[in-house]
Parts: C-alpha cells; structure tokens; sequence
C-alpha cells in the first residue's frame, strides 16, 4: 500500500493560499480555495471540523497554527497519522527558521519556504523534517553565504539528527526530569480518571559524537539485573523515545543508550496511569441567596508532604457570564475577576504541603433570566501550580554516562519537577 | 532570523513585466537574482509570467545555488505551458545532473522528474541511471523517487529502460534512507501496475528489517506500511517480525507506533498460540492509550482507528475505558469519536462510571455533542441487558432537566429500548407523555405517536393524545403522519370503541384523500381494506410481535474490516471505507510538445478545475456513495450526473492530451449494421453524428459517421471525451477528412481505458464534445454498452466458477426480469453472447417449469489490471419473451449496466 500527498498548501484563516508547492499536478489551488470556502460557508470554523475531509474525489488533511493553516491535499490512500503528523513537524521547521509561524513572516520568506518545501517532501512523500540540520544547508539570508553548500552528512546517515565536527569549551548536560498531572475529578468528589505523563528533556553541549547512557529506577530493569527493588524502583506504563534511542536494545536489555542530538530535545515520555491523590483538592460551594446575588465558598488544600512546596498556584474559578461587582477575600494569595475567560483567578504564589486556604466570593446577578430554559455551560475549575525537587512517580536518575573518543568529562545536571497538566475538578 | 523578502511583492504596475526582462537580462548578478525572485513573487500570487520563460531559463547557468533553486522552481510550474522551450532547460539540468556537488546533482534530477514534458522526459534517462548509481547516498535517494515519478509520466520507458531492476536493486543498499525511499517508491508503482513488481521476499525482508532500524522516521513508515502487506509462511516467520516490529511501538513518532501495530496486527492472524497473542495485545495497550494524548488531529486518526481495532480484539483495551472519557477542552471531533469508542468498551463491569460521563456530556452546550451521548445511553440499554434499567434512570433524570433537544433525543431512544425489552418499562410512559407539547422534530415525533399506538390499551387518554397531533395532520412531515396513521389504527384495533372510531375515520380518509405521498396513501388503503374485510386478520398483521433489536455499535461487515484493518492508519481507516471507493488516481496532465498552440490558452499551467457536479463537503467527511455503505442492498447505479455543461469543454481540454488533432484521413469505413444516431442533424446546426462503441479484436474502437448537412464545407474535426466511469478517451487522431455539404464520413476512433476516470457511482454515460472549424462545439451523450468491453479472457471453468459463486456473499447477488429479452434458440444465443466474450459455463433443465437455465461468465477490465467478474444466471423459457437474469459480481454495483448489456444483446 502507498499513498503520497498531492500537495501541500499554506493558507491564510479565509482560505486563501499564499504559498503551495504541486508535487504531482493532480490538484490545483483552485480546488483548495473552493473547499475551503465551502467549509467556512458550512462549519463558520473550521477548526472544528473534522481534520480529515473528503471532497470531490480529493482528500483535505489540515491544522491550524496562529494564523496559518497548513493543509495537504491528496488523492490516493495515503498513511493520515504521516501526513497530520508531518503537517505539525513543518510547524516547526517554520517556527525554528522565522522564530514565528504566521501569515507575515511566510511573505517575508517565501524564497526560503519554496526551497525548505522542496526538500521536506519529493513527490508527495515526506522526506526529512530536523529543523536543526536543514538549517545547516538551508539559510535564510542573514546567514546566506556565497560558498556551495553540500547536504550534510546528517541527512542520509544512520544518525540523522546530529552533525558531525561539533565543538563545545565545556561539555554539559541539562537533564530535567518534568512530570505533568492529569486529572479529571467529577461533581461527586470522585477522581474519574487520573495520569501522570512525564518528559525526559534534555539539553546537550557536547562535543564530537558522544555515546550516552542513561540509567533509571526502572522495575523491569533493575529486577533483570537481580538488584533488590525494595520501594524504590518504579513502573512506567508505556516509555516513548526519541529516534536517537536504539530501540532494539532497550526491548533487549532495557539499556537506553544513545548519541544525543545537539541541544534541546526530549529524550524520553513516559505515562502512568496508577491512580494519584490530587496534589491539589479544590472544593466549591456555590449558594444562590436570591434571584440576584451568588455566593462562592471555595476551600483549596494541598495533599503532598509538607517538606514540598507548590509554587505559582493558580485556581481558575468558572463564573456566569453574566456575574458582576464581585467581592472577594482570601485567606492567602489574591483573587481577580477575569470576565473575559468567566472566572475567578485566585492565585497564590507559594502553597506549602498540608496546608488549607480559603476563598469567599460573590456576585451579582442580573434578576430578568430567559424563560427558556438552555443549557449553561458547566466549565470545570483548573488548577495550575509547579511543585519543584518532586516527582509523583518517584523516578530517579541513577546515572547518565557520557563517552566520547576524546575522552572528555562531561557535567550532567538533574532537575526534578511537577506541574499540572489537565488538571480538572467538574463543578456540581 | 526573519527575510525580508515582502518587498518582492511590491509592483510598479506600469510596464511591469518589460521591466522585469530587463532586469533578467542584467549583466549584475544580484539585480538579475532579484528579478528572479520578483517573478517567482508573481507567481506565488497568482499572476501569470509565462512569457519570460526563456529570459529565466537563461538565469539557470549560474554557480549560486539560491538563484538556481528559484529558476529550477519556475520551470517546475511553467515548463508544461511551454513544452518547446522548456528544451531549453534540458542541457543544464544534464550538466547539473554530474556537478561535483550532490546537493546540485539531486536537485537536478529531482526537479527533472517534476517536469511532466515528454521531450524532457527522454533526456531524463541517462542522467537518472547515473544518480541511481551515485556514490553519494543523498542523491541516490533522490533518484530512487525519480524512477516513481518516471513511472507516472510514462511507465514502457522505466521498464524498457530497466530502472525497476536498478530500483529493486536499492533495497540492499547500505544507506538505510535509500532503502525506504525505493521501498516507497516500488510501492507506488506497484499500487498502478498489474504486474508483479514489488514483492517482499524473505531475503528483502530482511533487509527491511535492517533499514527499519536505522532510518529516519518517515523512512519507519513506507517501510512498516510495506511490511504489512508481507505474507508471512508460518507462525514463526509472523512470530519473527513481530518481534523486530515491536520496538516500533516505543518510537516517539506516533505515525510510526500505528504501523507498527499494523503490522503486528496483520501478523497476529498467523499466529495461533493464545499465550503470544495474549502478550502482545498486552504490549499493545500502552501505545495507543498514549496516542490519545497527541496532538488533536492525531487523536483524531487514532480514535478512528481503535475504532476498528477493539471491533476484531475487544480485550486490548477493555480496561482502558477511562482514557476515553471526554476533556472539556477536546476538540468536538474528538469527543464524537471517544463517544463512539466508549460506547463499544462499555461493560457491567463499567457501565456505572461510564453512565455518569455521559450524563454529564449531556449537560453540555454543543449541541450535537449532547444529543448523541443521549443516543449513548440507548445504546448502552440495548447492548447490556442488566444495565438497561439504570441507563432509563439516567435518561428520566435527563428529561427532568426540560431541555428540549435533550427530551425530543431521549423520546427517541427509549423507543427503541421498548422494542428491545417490550413489556418491561412501560411505567414510565406517564413521565413521556408530560412531554408531548415540547416535542416538534420530526423523529422525536414519530416515536412518541409509536410508543403511544404500541402501548394504547395501557394509556387511558390515548386518544384525547392521539388527537391532539391529528389536528395538525396535513402539515406534518411523512415520517410524523405514517406513525400516526399505524398508531390510530393499533388503537382501534385495541379499543373499538367510538372515538377510535371516529378517529380513524378522519385519519383514512386524510390519508388516502388528501395526500400526495404514494407510501401514506398505499399504507392507508391496506389498513382500509384490511380493517373492511376481516378485523381479525387486521389485528394479526398491525399488532403482530415484532422481532426485537438489537445493538448495532459493531457494524461493520467482517470482510470489511479485514480490509480497514489491513489499511490501518490510512485515509481508509479513517473513513472506514475501502481504498477503492475514495481513491482517484488522475494522470495528471503530460502535455506534447507539438499540440495545437491554440488549445493551450485553455490549459492554465495544466490545473483544471473539474466541472463534474461537486459533492457538498461530505456530510460524514468521508467519501459519498462508497459501495459499502452501511445499507447493503445493491446500490442502483444512480442516473448520470447531469453535469453542467457550459464548463465542459474548459474541463475536456484540460485533461491529458487527448484532444486530438485531425491528421490526414485514411480510408477505414466499418461495415455493419447502421450505426445509431447520437446526435441529430437538428441540434447540430445540420452536422449529424451516429455512432456506437464496438469492440473488435480485443480492442475498443467508437465507431462513428459524420453527416454534413449544412450548406458548407466541415473540416477540422476533433473529439474530446469527459470523464466517465470507465476513464474511456481517444487512443489516437480522429481521422475524418472535409466534409462537403452533402456528404458523409465513417470512421473508427481507437479508444483506450482508464485515461480519465471519473468518481461517483457507475455510470453507463458518456459525454462528449466535438468540434470543427466552422461550427460552435457540439456536446452530447452517448452510452458506453458494457458488452464492448468484456474481455477476451473472461471464461470460467466449471469448477472455478462454483467457487467464487460460493465465496461471494448473498447480498452480491442481483437480479432482474428482462421482459422483452428472448431466448429463441439456445445454442445461438450462447454463440451470440461468446461473441461478445460472455463464455458459456454450463446449463441444466428446470423440470416443473421446463425452463432453461445458462450459466455464464464475463469479465469486464478495471483499473490498475484488475477485472470485474460476472458470474451470470439465465432462466428463460425457450422461445418465449421474458428472461430473468441474476448476476453475482465483486461490483453490484455495476449489476444495472450489466443487465442493459445483456438485454441488448438478447434481442
């Protein structure tokens, strides 16, 4: 089975194109602008619709980003999480070259965009996307120079994503262990549903072509090596790499070995789904005193170990759209109306473990209601915080081996922190 | 690092493009790079600078490779408008094609393959064989898509010229990107040829497996996805790439984890021990929960895809129902989709949670969103007998809220858990009946009036209910007044009393008096006569138990979703639809150099927009009339789309280079029966044509005469076909000499399949357009009669013909009754239909009718080589008018053409 992109389209929000390039000749621009016309005509946004669409005998894949939609057009059985995906990766070839993506930035390079679309895609199927590398043999014009540029050694090797002859004074390695809780919490109080995703970032200034290593508190490991994994060691439910990992070792011996890309990059995500006490547990009591006044009690308690503490605390409160002259006090942090997202924004700067805070708020209402009873919309409340030198997981780096035939030492420095993800307690 | 480069934009307006040839013919390097690159600005915005081809090509000599890039650029897009000059080019891109620099000899050849110009398109030979061989692997990765794009273009002249063999050749390649790109590229030209080419044996398997460790991650996926059509030998051989595959699913790129469980899904049928199939649906889990936590439009692909995998391994995920549940953020197609997955995974075990989510989805603001988790919740009742009455709990609690849409939803789906479960919760019609004064949808309507009618002897008021819709009788919809007419019926039957009576009355004679709708007024009158002659009889056949429902949440056909599955991340497993009802492949446009220069005004660089009639933006967003839409019945092939003919000939000249000129005419007048007239001497201004598509020789010709009857000369003749079903077009000249006033001209148009296909269901008709030089151009129809184009080799042997009879699935079984067809003599009939490469199979005596009974086979050519088999039933009575024709196909679809053929030649 095979399937190619016809061509790829970068459009403005009405639909116009401003830049295509044909790679089969079996689609033309008219045809794009026509569909997409007829989207808006339909849908009014087309962001709502439906990412994949068929019409008159072609098929429309396309994703937003600020002002520009990337969209490819094609006519045969192509592989869709390629393409969706290969759309989002030429997001960021463009942000990585114009620092923005958007419709003034692609005029303003639109000789660079020409040349980076010839040689992402040939004939409808995606090529090379390492933003990094092209950038070695395609430049815009600040840094155009006279010289005939050669295709690095990169695109074609076996290591794609790192150039060689890389030189580094001093040799460090950033290593941030980022962990984000996802939770879902329903108007009975009940954690619904609840993961934690972490991210293995990684930010390399090393020289050569350094070999690394990496060791974890990784169960499956540690128990194949017969070391005793008394309370320590830890279940990832499903690791995801980066390509510099060799995956058909670690499925061998669960040994992450690689040679890094350049800079900032994620080594490694990985997901739990053990059920996780909510860091941060929001109640709201909402009491309507009469036809035109609402009163907000709303108590937030943090459930880690009082030695951690959250930082940036921020809990967005929904409100009626329709609420005004609000009154609030707060136990700790400070709270304002935000009518334009219809919340509360109570924030609190530093919220130590096992601690308890309050809020009081209320509202006017206006005292005419529709007679017709619709539907409100039921926001949940959001949490935001971070909680640094903490992960919920417990993983730990054990060591991270850096090897270069130089022979180099190499500094690695290990962070640990916790943030909330989708963080979602549904009110009553 | 921002450009600047906005300032190209900018024009002066007056004398712009004089001034730009100026410019690229400036002896300053750097004023000439700006005009090129003010005209590629031109063309960016859509304004035609084809005129200065030669002075840009001129610029294409140059050692800065910017410069080069913008020209190589433009000829991409210009060259097809200027067919003679882009010969220009050619010595360049030769000399290019050997510059020291790969990144410029890649270039060469790339841009090469992108110019769909014949006369290039030789020249592109010798340097493609050089770069095949390139030492560096950059440019032999670039050559290998070459051969792909060759192929398109013209497929004798890769494999006269052995580039398959060289092709094949770079999947031993040591650069592992070299490999997936020929693997990419052997694909694609597999997928458009009949023949063999691209097969993975275990030799390349290898091989693969190799480059799949090492390639980029784009390479993963032409390889994976290639790997996926491997048959496997035996268990182990599946076992074996299972294993190599399965570090795939650790891969970041979330393209790569779905053909990895493509594969591993395809390979999984092989494998016969419960223990490794237990393990690897285990591994499996984790992968696709993470792709729910991709990007949106990712999500999208995946969801649709879980879809069709829990359908054939429901215990993957069956504990991973949570993932599912809704964000309130998530984009609502992706809700729509979680909505759809959760319904299939729910369970006893779940059910109560999963209850929960939905009535809180019911709860909110969009709409559609809402309305189809209340459709959840009915389908929960329906698929979970124990759950059933919890989900009516949530549903009563539902209606309570009095949202309109959401009661109007809910009436609906509880209909249809009272014919799932009848006699069971029919204590809560009271809480329904509340109400029915908000109800105004149609289909909300109708189930009420349902429920009202079904359960008449238990509702007290029923008919003071009843009557309060009556009122409105006439202007409500047909679905509204059909359950009304069956409802006023039950009720008499169930309570014969006056106002009943009186009731029915009103409503038979509204119905058979006042309407329009055939359906109400026949319905109407059965009851009438029914209830007239035996009350009893009345009462069997309106209150008849009916068979209970049941869940229809995993519907897809079984040989459908091995197809969907085997098509896994795929534009197919999104629409779950098969490949065939959606692809068009559409040659695109390849245009010879010594065309008319007149009929290239026309051509804008090649794009045409078609003038066929436009599908809305597909309600579903997939494909409209795929063959296997849910209904199964044989789909009637639709009349001809009647398309707008003002645009025809803008679309006809368009297409691929079959407006053919007049060349000299040769004397090749067929003989035979009086051709039909297809267009009338009356609508053409006195030019009449007849004509008919004939086959001879294995070969289809359109055999037509031209009639001049107006009072000059006719000369200049040409043909030009629309798109059609079967992509007929002109193989070669129309050769029809001057016509003189008075006189006539026959001649046999060759004609060739496949050229211009176009979408939609089969269709018989075929659009034309002729033009002279004296006359406006002249469009009609014509019909394509299926008995020109069976083939040659379409007969089966007995034994072959029993078998795919039994593979093939009742519901591909069509038949029809031709009245006036006649089979006078048996053995002439088969002689006559053998004829048209209709083979006689076998033949067997009915003896309580003494009628015959013929079996027969044909095949019919379809795209990319395959065929169209039709395994034909003939039951006559000999010598008498009348046969019955039942026809099973691959393509019921084409039954109604195929009935056409037979009835013609039957005559």
């Amino acid at each position: 089975m095979a399937g190619a992109a016809s061509a790829l389209f970068l459009l403005d929000m009405k639909g116009r194109v401003l830049i295509w390039r044909d790679y089969r000749g079996d689609v033309s621009a008219g045809q794009v602008e026509k569909f997409f016309s007829k989207l808006i005509e339909r849908e009014g946004d087309p962001s709502s619709h439906d990412p994949v669409v068929f019409d008159d005998g072609v098929t429309f894949m396309f994703v937003q980003y600020n002002n520009v939609y990337v969209l490819t057009a094609a006519r045969q059985n192509c592989n869709a999480a390629s393409m969706l995906l290969f759309l989002h990766r030429v997001i960021d070839v463009f942000k990585h070259y114009f620092e923005e993506l958007e419709e003034e930035s692609l005029r303003d390079n639109f000789v660079v965009v020409y040349e980076l679309l010839d040689e992402i895609m040939d004939f409808g199927y995606p090529q090379y996307t390492e933003a990094k590398i092209l950038s070695e043999f395609i430049k815009t014009d600040a840094y155009r120079m006279e010289v005939t540029q050669r295709p690095p050694m990169a695109v074609t090797n076996a290591v794609s994503w790192r150039s060689e002859g890389i030189r580094y004074k001093k040799n460090e390695v950033f290593l941030d262990v980022v962990e984000s809780v996802n939770i879902l919490v329903n108007s009975n109080g009940q954690v619904v549903r609840s993961d934690v995703v972490g991210a293995l970032k990684m930010r390399t200034y090393l020289s050569g072509m350094p070999e690394c290593k990496l060791g974890l508190n990784d169960r499956v490991l540690l128990e194949a090596q017969g070391r005793a994994t008394k309370g320590k060691a830890i279940d990832l439910d499903d690791i995801k790499f980066h390509q510099c990992v060799r995956l058909a070792r670690f499925e061998n011996d669960r040994t992450i070995s690689f040679i890094p890309p350049d800079g900032a990059f994620d080594l490694m995500t990985y997901r739990l789904s053990t059920q996780v006490k909510p860091l941060i547990w929001v109640e709201a009591q909402v009491e309507r005193h009469s036809r035109s006044r609402v009163e907000y009690t709303v108590k937030a308690r943090s459930q880690f170990k009082e030695r951690s503490t959250a930082t940036n605390v921020e809990i967005e409160l929904p409100v009626s759209s329709d609420a005004t002259t609000p009154t609030v006090r707060t136990s700790m942090g400070s709270a304002v109306y935000a009518p334009e997202r219809e919340a509360l924004l109570w924030k609190i700067k530093s919220f130590p473990g096992g601690k308890d805070y309050m809020l009081r708020a209320q509202f006017h209402l206006p005292s005419i209601t529709a007679e017709e009873s619709t539907p409100e919309k039921h926001p949940p409340i959001r949490v935001k915080f971070e909680i640094p030198y903490f992960t919920v997981s417990g993983i730990q780096v054990r060591y991270l081996k850096i090897i270069e035939k130089s022979g180099y030492q190499a500094l690695p420095w290990v962070r640990y922190i916790t943030t909330a993800g989708e963080y979602e307690l549904r009110m009553i | 690092m921002s450009g600047h480069d906005s300032k190209y934009f900018s024009t002066t307006k007056k004398g712009e493009i004089p001034e730009l040839k100026e410019e690229l013919n400036s002896q300053y390097k750097d004023k000439k790079k700006d005009a090129v690159k003010k005209v590629i600005a031109a063309m960016t915005v859509g304004k035609d600078v084809s005129m200065l081809f030669t002075d840009v090509v001129n610029c294409m000599q140059t050692e800065n490779l910017e410069l080069k890039k913008l020209v190589y650029l433009y000829l991409i897009n210009y060259a097809k408008s200027q067919p003679d000059l882009a010969i220009l080019a050619v010595n360049t891109f030769v000399k290019d094609s050997q510059d020291p620099n790969p990144l410029i000899r890649a270039l060469a050849v790339r841009t090469m393959g992108c110019i769909r110009v014949d006369k290039i398109t030789e020249y592109l030979c010798d340097p493609l064989q050089r770069c095949l061989k390139d030492d560096d692997p950059y440019v032999r990765k670039t050559a290998a898509i070459c051969v792909a794009k060759l192929y398109d273009i013209n497929a004798e002249l890769v494999e006269d010229r052995g580039f398959l063999e060289t092709l094949k050749d770079l999947i031993s390649d040591s650069n592992p990107m070299v490999v997936a790109n020929a693997v990419a590229a052997l694909a694609e030209i597999q997928e458009s040829s009949a023949k063999v080419i691209f097969e993975i044996t275990s030799h390349t398997l290898f091989k693969l497996l190799a480059a799949l460790n090492e390639c980029t991650e784009w390479g993963q996926v032409f390889i994976l996805d290639a790997l996926s059509s491997y048959k496997a030998k035996d268990a182990r051989d599946a076992e074996n790439i299972v294993e190599r595959v399965t570090p795939r699913l650790q891969h970041a790129n979330c393209a790569v984890v779905l053909s990895a469980v493509k594969v591993i899904l395809q390979q999984m049928e092989l494998i016969s021990s419960a223990d490794v199939i237990r393990n690897l649906c285990k591994k499996m889990a984790p992968p696709l929960v993470t792709l729910i936590s991709a990007e949106p439009e990712i999500q999208y692909v995946a969801l649709r895809n879980i879809n069709l995998i829990v359908q054939r391994r429901p215990n993957i995920l069956a504990h991973e129902i949570k993932v599912f549940f809704c964000k309130y953020n998530d984009p609502i197609y992706v809700k729509m989709e979680k909505l759809e997955i959760m319904i299939k995974l729910a369970s006893d075990r779940n059910i109560d949670q999963v209850l929960l989510e939905f009535k809180e989805y019911a709860t909110e603001v969009d709409v559609d969103f809402v309305r189809k988790a209340v459709r959840a919740i009915g389908r929960c009742a329906i698929k979970l007998d124990r759950a059933a009455e919890k989900c009516i709990g949530v549903l009563l609690d539902l209606i309570k809220i009095k949202v309109n849409y959401v009661v109007q939803e809910a009436i609906i789906v509880i209909k249809d858990i009272f014919r799932r479960y009848p006699n069971t919760y029919e204590s809560i019609i009271a809480t329904l009946c509340e109400n029915l004064d908000t109800l105004d949808e149609p289909e909300a309507k109708a189930s009420m009036i349902w429920i009202i009618g079904e359960y008449a002897e238990r509702i007290d008021n029923a008919d003071e209910l009843l009557e309060s819709f009556l009122e409105t009788f006439p202007e409500e919809p047909a679905q509204v007044q059909l359950q009304l007419l069956t409802a006023a019926v039950k009720l008499f039957l169930k309570k014969p009393t006056e106002r009943p009576q009186e009731m029915i009355q009103v409503v038979l004679n509204n119905a058979t008096q006042e309407t329009d709708n055939p359906d109400l007024r026949d319905r109407a009158y059965i009851y009438w006569r029914l209830l007239s002659t035996d009350p009893e009889a009345a009462k069997d056949v309106v209150l008849a138990e009916k068979p209970t429902i049941s869940d229809d949440s995993n519907n897809l056909d079984p040989s459908l979703l091995d197809e969907l599955l085997a098509n896994i991340a795929t534009l197919a497993s999104v629409y779950h639809k098969p490949p065939e009802s959606f692809v068009s492949r559409v040659k695109a446009a390849v245009q010879r150099p010594d065309e008319d220069e007149e009929y290239l005004e026309g051509q804008d660089s090649g794009q045409n927009e078609s003038s066929a009639p436009v599908q809305d933006v597909a309600s579903t967003s997939g494909p409209a009339n795929a063959p296997h839409a849910p209904s199964a019945a044989p789909v009637q092939a639709a009349p001809a789309p009647s398309a707008p003919m003002p645009d025809l000939l803008g679309d006809l000249i368009g297409l691929d280079g079959a407006l053919v000129p007049v060349s000299e005419p040769t004397a090749a007048a067929p003989s035979g029966p009086p051709l039909p007239v297809i267009f009338p001497a009356s609508a053409g201004q006195g030019l009449q044509l007849s004509g008919c598509l004939i086959r001879r020789d294995g070969q289809i010709f359109y055999s037509l005469a031209f009639e001049n009857n107006t009072a000059g000369p006719l000369d200049g003749f040409q043909i030009q076909f629309n798109k059609n079903t079967f992509g007929l077009a002109a193989a070669g000249p129309l050769q029809v000499p001057s016509l003189l006033p008075g006189t006539s001209a026959s001649t046999l148009l060759p004609m060739v399949l496949f050229q211009n296909l176009s979408a939609g269901p089969p269709s018989s008709v075929l659009q034309v357009a002729v033009k002279n030089n004296q006359q406006p151009v002249w469009y009609f129809t014509d019909k394509v009669p299926l008995q020109a184009l069976f083939l040659e080799e379409g007969k089966m042997e007995r034994g072959t013909f029993l078998e795919t009879w039994k593979a093939l699935p009742d519901s591909h079984e069509v038949s029809k009754d031709l009245p006036t067809a006649l089979i006078s003599n048996v053995d002439a009939t088969i002689e006559k239909l053998s004829a048209s490469n209709i083979f006689y199979v076998a033949r067997r005596m009915l003896k309580d009718t003494s009628q015959d009974v013929l079996y027969l086979s044909g095949k019919v050519p379809y795209v990319s080589g395959k065929s169209i088999s039709f395994l034909v039933e003939l039951t006559a009575l000999v010598g008498s008018p009348g046969v019955k024709c039942a026809v099973k196909t691959p393509n019921p679809e084409m039954a109604t053409l195929f009935f056409d053929a037979i009835d013609a030649l039957l005559r």
